[in-house]
C-alpha cells in the first residue's frame, strides 16, 4: 500500500481538502435550515418565551392562550400580546440567541448575567495566533467576549497543524490571523474580530493596545515578551502570559492589579520576575526542542480561563472594568506562577511570586521604559535579548559541502579533489543529532553519537571509546540537522585528540542534513 | 537516608530542575542531595553555596554557562524555595534548612 510516489500524496491531500470542504458545506446547510426554521416560527416562539414571564391572570399567559385557543375563544382583542411586545423590544439585557448560546455559563454564579454583560463589553488582544493563541481565542470567542484582536504576521505552515487548532489543511499558506478569523466567525459570528496582519513592533504596540482591556501574550520569543509587558505597564492593562516547550508549560497573570508605574500595590510585571533576559544560547524554540500539541493547548486554554475570570469578575475580587478602570474590593489573588508538566507528578504546581520590584525598569519609580522611548523605537528589544547567528567555528578546510560528500559517496574512494584534503579512505559519518531524531531518518552507513553525550562526557566516555576504535586513516565527518552542533562537535573531537595531531581529517557537513536535502537528496525527510 | 535530616553528615535536600534544566543534570528532574551543613568558608550553607555545589558535584554537562553566569544562576532561571519565589526568602543568602525543596525553573519561551 505504501508508496513514495509524490502524486499519491497530492491526491491524498486533495481528497482530504475536498472532504473538509464538504463537511463545512454540510454544516452551513444545517445552519441555514435551522435559521429558516427559526425565521418561520419567530412570532409564536418569541411569544411563548415572553409569556412565561408574564402572568397577568395568575397563570402564564401562554397557557391561557393555549387553553383559550382550544376553547375557540380569544382573551382580550383590544390588547393582543404581539402589540405589548412591540412596545418593549429591549425587555431583556441579552438577546435570545445570547441566552441560548451562553446558557451553560450564564447559570453559573461565577458568570451570571452580570458576568456575561461584562464579557460582552470587554475587548481582549491576543498576540500570537499559534499553539497558545488558537485555543485561547477559540474559548474567548465561544464565551462571548465583545471584541477580540489578533496580532500575527506569520502564515500557516503544515508543521503548525498538530497544535494550532484554528488553522487547517485548507488554510495552509494563509496569514494566521485571517485563517483564525474565518474559523472564529464560524464559531461565533456575534463577536467583533480585528486582524493585525503583522508582527508587533515597539512603534505599533501602544496604539494597538490602547483600545483593549486585557492582553494575552501568546508569542514565542523573549523580545516580544518584554515588549508586551512594557506596553501593558505603560497603558495599565493586565497581562496573561503563557509559554510552553516540549512537555511543559508556564502561566503568569502579570500587572494585575494594573496600577500605574511606581505604585507598589500593582501586580509585578515580566521585568520584575525576569529583570535580565536569558542568554540567547539558552533559548530553545518549539522548532528546535519540540512541543506536544495538548501541552501548549492546555496553557492556551488556561490563558482564556484567567482572562474570563479577570473580565467577568468574581465576588470579593478585583476585576477588569471594560472602561479601563478597576473595581477595587478585597485583595486580588497574590501573584503566582503556574507550572505544568505533562509527565510530572503532580502535573500542576503553583508558585508564590514576588511583588513589584522596587527598582524595576518598567513598573517602579525608577522606570526607564517610557511611552516616548517605546514609540520612538529607541528600545531595541531584539538587541536587549541578544541573538545567536549561525555558528562559524571551523575553517573552510574543515568542512565538506553536500555536493562534495555526494560525489565521494558515489565512489568507493574519496573524490580526487576532496581526497587531497581529507584523505582517500572512505569517511566514517558521525551523526550528532539526538537519538530520537537519528531514528527518524539518517544517512546510509552513518553512526549516531548524540550531541548531549558529547557535551556531558569526560575522557572516559563511551562515545570517545567508540570513535577511538575507528581506524586512524579513516576521516571523521560529523553531520547534524543544520550544521551548527556539528562544528561544536568537531572542536570537541579535536580537543579529545581524535585528529591524531593532524594525521586524521575531522570535519563537518556544511549546512547539515538540510543542505543535503536541498542540494542532493530532495527525498530526505524534512521534519 | 538518615531519619534525622539535620545530622552532622549534612543537609538532606530535594533539588528539582524543570524547563529543560534537567537535561544539564543527567536528564533527571529530581535529585536527593546531601549538602554539607557549612560551606568552604565555614558559613551556613545557603543557596549560593548550593549552586556552587551542584556545579561541582552534580552537573556533568560541560555547558556550565547554561546554568550559572557571574557566579549566580543565569538570567531566565527562577529559584523556588518550598514553592515560593526565592526573592520572598532572601535570595542567594537564604540558609538552607533540612528537607527543603529547591526548584530551579528555566523560563520557557515557546508558544
Ligand atoms: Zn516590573
Amino acid at each position: 500500500m505504501a508508496s513514495n510516489n509524490p502524486l499519491d500524496s497530492t491526491i491524498e491531500a486533495l481528497r482530504s481538502q475536498i472532504s473538509a470542504c464538504e463537511a463545512q458545506l454540510q454544516a452551513l446547510k444545517l445552519q441555514l435550515a435551522e435559521a429558516e426554521a427559526r425565521a418561520n416560527s419567530t412570532g409564536p416562539s418569541l411569544l411563548s418565551t415572553q409569556y412565561d414571564q408574564d402572568m397577568t391572570n395568575g397563570v402564564p399567559n401562554a397557557w391561557q392562550t393555549d387553553s383559550l385557543s382550544v376553547l375557540g375563544q380569544t382573551n382580550n382583542e383590544s390588547n393582543p400580546p404581539s402589540q405589548a411586545l412591540d412596545q418593549s423590544p429591549q425587555k431583556w439585557p441579552l438577546t435570545n440567541d445570547e441566552y441560548k448560546r451562553y446558557g451553560r455559563q450564564l447559570i453559573m454564579p461565577e458568570i451570571g448575567l452580570r458576568g456575561q454583560l461584562r464579557l460582552r463589553a470587554a475587548s481582549i488582544l491576543i498576540i500570537g495566533v499559534g499553539g497558545l493563541g488558537c485555543p485561547a481565542a477559540a474559548y474567548l470567542a465561544g464565551a462571548g467576549v465583545g471584541k477580540i484582536g489578533l496580532v500575527d504576521g506569520d502564515i500557516v505552515e503544515v508543521s503548525n497543524l498538530h497544535r494550532q487548532i484554528l488553522h487547517s489543511t485548507a488554510t495552509l499558506g494563509m496569514l494566521k490571523v485571517d485563517s483564525a478569523v474565518s474559523y472564529l466567525k464560524a464559531l461565533n459570528p456575534g463577536v467583533e474580530y480585528v486582524a493585525y496582519r503583522e508582527r508587533l513592533t515597539p512603534e505599533s504596540a501602544i496604539e494597538t493596545f490602547q483600545s483593549y482591556d486585557l492582553v494575552l501574550d501568546c508569542t514565542d520569543t523573549p523580545a516580544s515578551r518584554y515588549l508586551i509587558s512594557d506596553a501593558c505597564v505603560l497603558l495599565g492593562k493586565p497581562l496573561v502570559s503563557a509559554s510552553a516547550l516540549r512537555t511543559e508549560g508556564q502561566l503568569m497573570v502579570l500587572n494585575q492589579p494594573a496600577r500605574p508605574p511606581g505604585d507598589a500595590s500593582g501586580g509585578p510585571c515580566y521585568r520584575c520576575v525576569f529583570p535580565k533576559p536569558p542568554p540567547a544560547a539558552s533559548v530553545v524554540s518549539c522548532g528546535e526542542g519540540g512541543i506536544l500539541g495538548p501541552v501548549v493547548g492546555v496553557m492556551g486554554v488556561l490563558q482564556a480561563l484567567e482572562a474570563i475570570k479577570l473580565v467577568a469578575g468574581r465576588t470579593g475580587t478585583e476585576s477588569v472594568e471594560p472602561n479601563g478602570g478597576q473595581e477595587s474590593q478585597t485583595n486580588p489573588d497574590p501573584p503566582s506562577l503556574l507550572l505544568f508538566s505533562a509527565y510530572g507528578s503532580p502535573q500542576f504546581r503553583s508558585i508564590r511570586l514576588r511583588s513589584r520590584k522596587p527598582k524595576c525598569a518598567a513598573c517602579s519609580t525608577h522606570a526607564t521604559v517610557t511611552p516616548e522611548a517605546l514609540a520612538s523605537g529607541s528600545l531595541d528589544y531584539v538587541q536587549f535579548c541578544g541573538f545567536i547567528g549561525p555558528v562559524d567555528a571551523l575553517l573552510p578546510s574543515e568542512r565538506l559541502t553536500a555536493y562534495e560528500l555526494a560525489a565521494d559517496l558515489a565512489n568507493t574512494d574519496m573524490h580526487e579533489a576532496t581526497a587531497r584534503r581529507v584523505g582517500t579512505a572512505r569517511p566514517v559519518i558521525v551523526d550528532v543529532r539526538e537519538k530520537v531524531q537519528f531514528d527518524l531518518c539518517s544517512l546510509q552507513g552513518s553512526t549516531n553519537v548524540p550531541f548531549s553525550e558529547i557535551s556531558t562526557g569526560g575522557e572516559s566516555e563511551e562515545w570517545l571509546a567508540k570513535l577511538r576504535s575507528v581506524s586512524p586513516e579513516q576521516p571523521i565527518l560529523v553531520v547534524c540537522r543544520l550544521g551548527n552542533d556539528s562544528q561544536v562537535a568537531v572542536k570537541k573531537m579535536k580537543e579529545a585528540g581524535l585528529h591524531g595531531d593532524g594525521k586524521r581529517w575531522v570535519g563537518d557537513l556544511r549546512g547539515g542534513l538540510r543542505a543535503w536535502r536541498e542540494n542532493v537528496d530532495p527525498e530526505f525527510p524534512d521534519y | 537516608m538518615a531519619e534525622d535530616a539535620s545530622g552532622t553528615d549534612g543537609l538532606q535536600v530535594t533539588v528539582e530542575f524543570t524547563g529543560g534544566l534537567e537535561m544539564l543534570f543527567s536528564n533527571r528532574r529530581k535529585h536527593q542531595i546531601t549538602l554539607p551543613v557549612r560551606d568552604e568558608n565555614d558559613a551556613a550553607a545557603n543557596i549560593a553555596y548550593l549552586v556552587r555545589y551542584l556545579c561541582q558535584n552534580v552537573m556533568r554537562d560541560h555547558r556550565k554557562e547554561l546554568f550559572v553566569l557571574d557566579d549566580t544562576v543565569r538570567p531566565g532561571i527562577l529559584v523556588l524555595i518550598n514553592d515560593g519565589d526565592w526573592e520572598l526568602e532572601g535570595g542567594e543568602e537564604y540558609e538552607i534548612q533540612p528537607n527543603d525543596n529547591i526548584l530551579f525553573v528555566s523560563t520557557l519561551h515557546g508558544g
